[in-house]
């Protein structure tokens, strides 16, 4: 029996210790009534070696594809040793580490990911993960809203250049809390929000929020300094949207502006893990460390045992859902505990001149890609702005269209920005990451020419 | 040791560097200034087989399912079979990227439909979502579906929600981020929801009720019938939480008891690995009624030309749906899990995982009980968990469930869940599960006996506990009063 130790002998010597006959009596509680009948489809228990068949023919049939699509999810280098040590058991079968004495490793692991993760992002503080960029979204606009009752407002400044899906999720999951998302609009020209633009007239009631994403959807650069300085003199906090990896070269949240922002969030996916179709991923959630008490999710403190050893445990789980219940800061228990045990280890072994490098990379790359292929006729690069790591090319004819002939070749050519942003109906989303090699980018092109003419 | 303080200013992992980018590091013209990286980021500053080390040690100084006895009520930690880990891992399935076409994604998309079959197949249900990243967020989903169903009805003065008093904390939780009051439900001694207390609260304000069946007594709720006769006389919905249907995959199914919508935590149930606190996955799977509520995307299925072609299903096709949850489409990696677990156990082998995980509780319970400890509701049949109750120790001998689970550490088994459900006093929750030999129950039961006889004898053993482990007990009110979170930030 697949994973099950029990010999018949041994089964008939329980079931004595026991004191019945058969297994079936062990269910006797179950009313017959309810007794599930025999299923319509059977399937026939397959040994590892058969299923191990079955699952290599449909993932060959996923194989072999070239990416140039982000909006969330990179295709980075991942070092060997990253999912090598990230799937050792004791990792990867333990339990969330609620008994501390038997859980140092995974506690301490995660005190690590706390520090290298405020650091990256220049922040006090950071849990130790949510489900992924869009659902820290939410709960950094759920947090805000908590933390700034002075505001008088549960209304939420959200630029349309906030990944639209992550929009979408917001939506989903602060729909019930009588939150307002409030869109703003972004300049045709620059793709970004124009900071001088922004107007809050005497009887406008405010906003607990402004949201700024760095880069933008569109890979564009947003003026974080100006943004985040507006918003907070007219008493919002700020939350920052951000790529993790972008933020080796670019200004981390927590220098923006005179104060910096109040809560930084994203996806932790380009940090070591693998695309896989969108996840498991990881949502990162940074904060000033006098928000802490309103950051949900787990967070490790160090702390000392009984003999002043240095040791790490849970804290402030009065915030949690598992202690205050229905007064919990989130209803979130398990989070996403191995992606970021490899995330830690991606970090120390890139170290920050690795991921400078990555970061750097994967811009000139994209850089690379962009002349080559606005050099196409009737190519053009649609926001004609700084951009770092992505960008748009509007094409001349329908993106989507062009981009299953590209699948046809096996290559994953963007994303198609229509269905999100009506105006952009052939601009494409394109990144390169440090990963594709000169003769990609090449083949690419190449193709990209031939479908076009 | 911190990773931190193996660091040494300058050490380059260099073998990590990025090809071609050492000279062309300083090319960022496009870039302005006030938006570079000013002050220079900090992290360690090791060799790769510094880190190797660290974190092969680190991970030595954990219990898990690799290495011990891991009863942990209501988390079922059953065996993570390898070849599940192996076969989500292949190239094929870590290099897609989600946004590409679904022309490039059969593969992975046939995965998926097969799997939300097999999930409504066993539970009795009409459709599934795969999208909910964890049991928390499937059971947001699953009453977010609940309100958008009162919604479309036009029925909007439904504004609480029953839970019982011994569920999950997650259950009031997500109910409150839907927007609902949360009423208790009292149980009763034998276990069972009191049906009395239950019919003072129905009424024309109920939107639902979130049930695990069995609950987290580790007993199999026997009038669920006449719960879900209750509920829906009243107009109201019933929630099933599946942490625990371990218990009863294959031999009874939530949608025969009259639930309306159910999540499952593949975690537990379907054997995809913890990780030291996740990732999960919460697929969440609804009868006809609650179908077009589900969460999007889903996988659909078309036949064109004989062909099987598989597409996503989004806000087009499903106009009602809740919406999104996550950026793309949940955990497709463990889902992927979830999916080769389902097809090497086949449909007689979900029956067995039922069969002897409830065995193996139902004999540990009887050994324990044999050996002097009091059980919490022994006139019961264990399910796949039972409660046992140390109260009479923690009154008679001072020592407590706690110091019970603290020093099972030292004798090499992870503790039982402690104080949960919260309606016990003194419990351990203890779930054995079906991948346990009866050698390591019996070692189980001989350690518990070992530290009662402590317990009577040289108390201070116990309450001292744990001797062997890496770190004695932690300092928690030093580690809450003296926040230290971030090591760079340390004072």
């Amino acid at each position: 029996m697949p994973f099950i130790p029990h010999t018949e002998v041994e089964t008939q010597s329980m079931l004595a210790s026991i004191g019945v006959e058969h297994i079936d009596s062990l269910f006797e509680e179950i009313p017959p009534s309810l007794r599930a009948s025999p299923v319509d489809h059977p399937l026939d228990g397959l040994s590892e070696m058969e299923v191990g068949q079955l699952m290599r023919e449909r993932a060959t049939a996923d194989d072999h594809t070239l990416c140039f699509a982000g909006g969330g999810a990179y295709q980075h280098h991942i070092p060997a040793a990253v999912w090598e040590l990230a799937t050792r058991g004791e990792y990867y079968s333990a339990y969330t580490p609620y008994q501390a004495e038997a859980s140092q490793g995974t506690l301490q692991l995660l005190y690590e990911y706390q520090s290298m993760m405020s650091s990256l992002m220049g922040m006090e503080v950071s849990n130790t993960s949510l489900y992924d960029g869009a659902s820290a979204l939410a709960e950094a606009v759920l947090m805000a809203v908590r933390s700034n009752r002075k505001a008088k407002s549960k209304r939420i400044l959200m630029p349309v250049t906030v990944h639209p899906i992550y929009r979408k999720v917001v939506s989903t999951l602060v729909r019930h809390q009588d939150i307002d998302l409030v869109e703003l609009e972004y300049n045709s020209a620059t793709g970004t929000i124009d900071p001088d633009s922004l107007q809050l007239s005497e009887e406008d009631p405010g906003y607990a929020a402004l949201v700024i994403p760095l880069p933008g959807y569109f890979g564009t650069l947003e003026a974080v300094h100006k943004l985040t300085d507006w918003a907070h003199e007219h008493g919002m906090l700020v939350i920052a949207t951000v790529n993790p990896v972008a933020m080796a070269t670019l200004t981390p949240p927590g220098e923006w502006g005179e104060k910096g922002v109040d809560i930084a969030c994203g996806e932790g996916q380009p940090l070591g893990i693998p695309l896989s179709s969108g996840g498991p991923y990881f949502g990162f959630l940074c904060c000033r460390q006098s928000l802490v008490r309103q950051l949900p999710g787990r967070l490790i403190g160090r702390t000392r045992d009984l003999e002043d050893r240095e040791g790490f445990a849970l804290t402030l789980q009065a915030r949690e859902q598992h202690i205050r219940r229905s007064k919990a800061t989130s209803n979130i228990c398990t989070n996403q505990g191995l992606m970021v045990t490899a995330a830690t280890i991606f970090m120390s072994l890139m170290g920050a001149r690795g991921l400078e490098q990555m970061s750097q990379g994967s811009h000139l790359n994209t850089e690379k890609l962009a002349q080559r292929i606005t050099a196409i006729e009737g190519v053009k690069q649609t926001f004609k702005v700084p951009f770092f790591h992505e960008l748009v090319v509007t094409l001349p004819q329908s993106a989507s269209g062009v981009l299953e002939q590209l699948a046809a070749e096996q290559i994953v050519g963007g994303i198609a920005l229509q269905s999100h942003y009506p105006e952009l109906e052939n601009g494409l989303l394109i990144c390169a990451t440090e990963l594709r090699t000169d003769a990609e980018i090449d083949h690419f092109a190449t193709v990209l020419e031939r479908v076009l003419c | 040791m911190l990773i931190f303080e193996r660091s040494e200013a300058g050490r380059f992992n260099s073998a990590q560097r990025i090809a071609g980018q050492e000279s062309q590091a300083l090319r960022l013209e496009g870039i302005p200034q006030a938006m570079r990286r000013k002050n220079s980021l900090q992290l360690p500053e090791v060799s790769e087989l510094q880190s190797v080390r660290h974190y092969t040690q680190l991970s030595q100084k954990n219990f898990s399912i690799d290495t011990h006895f891991y009863p942990l009520g209501s988390c079922t930690m059953k065996y993570n079979p390898r070849g599940c880990n192996t076969l989500a891992m292949l190239p094929g399935f870590l290099g897609r990227h989600p946004a590409g076409s679904e022309q490039l994604g059969q593969g992975v998309m046939a995965s998926l439909y097969d799997l939300q079959e097999i999930l409504c197949e066993v539970t009795g249900m009409k459709a599934t979502s795969l999208s909910p990243a964890a049991g928390a967020q499937g059971e947001f989903a699953g009453v977010a579906m609940i309100r958008a169903y009162h919604d479309a009805r036009g029925d909007e003065t439904r504004n609480e929600i029953l839970v019982p008093d011994a569920a999950h904390g997650t259950n009031p939780a997500s109910a409150v981020m839907c927007g609902y009051a949360v009423k208790e439900i009292p149980t009763n001694s034998e276990g069972d929801v009191d049906l009395d207390a239950l019919r003072k609260v129905v009424g024309p304000q109920t939107a639902g009720i979130m049930l695990t069946n069995p609950s987290t007594l580790g007993v199999f709720e026997r009038k669920i019938e006449e719960i879900a006769s209750i509920l829906h006389q009243a107009g109201g919905l019933l929630y099933y939480d599946g942490a625990n249907l371990n218990a009863i995959l294959g031999k009874t199914r939530p949608g025969d008891m009259g639930f309306d919508v159910i999540h499952i935590n593949v975690h537990k149930t379907f054997s995809t690995p913890h990780g030291g606190g996740g990732p999960g996955a919460g697929p969440v799977v609804a009868n006809e009624r609650l179908a077009p509520y589900l969460p999007i995307p889903m996988v659909g299925e078309e036949k064109i030309g004989g062909e099987t072609i598989y597409r996503w299903l989004g806000e087009e096709d499903c106009p009602q749906s809740i919406g999104r949850l996550s950026a793309w489409s949940g955990n497709v990696g463990v889902l992927l899990r979830a999916y080769i677990y389902a097809r090497m156990l086949g449909t007689e082998g979900m029956e067995r995982v039922a069969n002897y995980s409830v065995l193996n509780a139902n004999y540990l319970m009887k050994r324990l009980q044999k050996a002097g400890f009091t059980l919490a509701i022994p006139q019961r049949r264990a399910t796949h968990e039972f409660i046992v109750t140390l109260k009479r120790e923690a009154k008679e001998l001072g020592v407590s469930a706690m110091d019970f689970a603290k020093r099972l550490l030292d004798y090499g088994h992870h503790a039982p869940t402690t104080y949960f459900p919260l309606l016990v006093p003194e419990c351990l929750l203890i779930e054995p599960t079906e991948t346990e030999d009866r050698e390591t129950l019996d070692a189980f039961v001989e350690a518990m006996v070992t530290i009662l006889g402590e317990a009577e004898n040289s108390p201070d053993q116990v309450k001292g506990a744990p001797w062997t482990l890496p770190v004695r007990r932690l300092d928690d009110v030093r580690a809450a009063r003296e926040l230290d979170l971030n090591w760079y930030q340390r004072d």
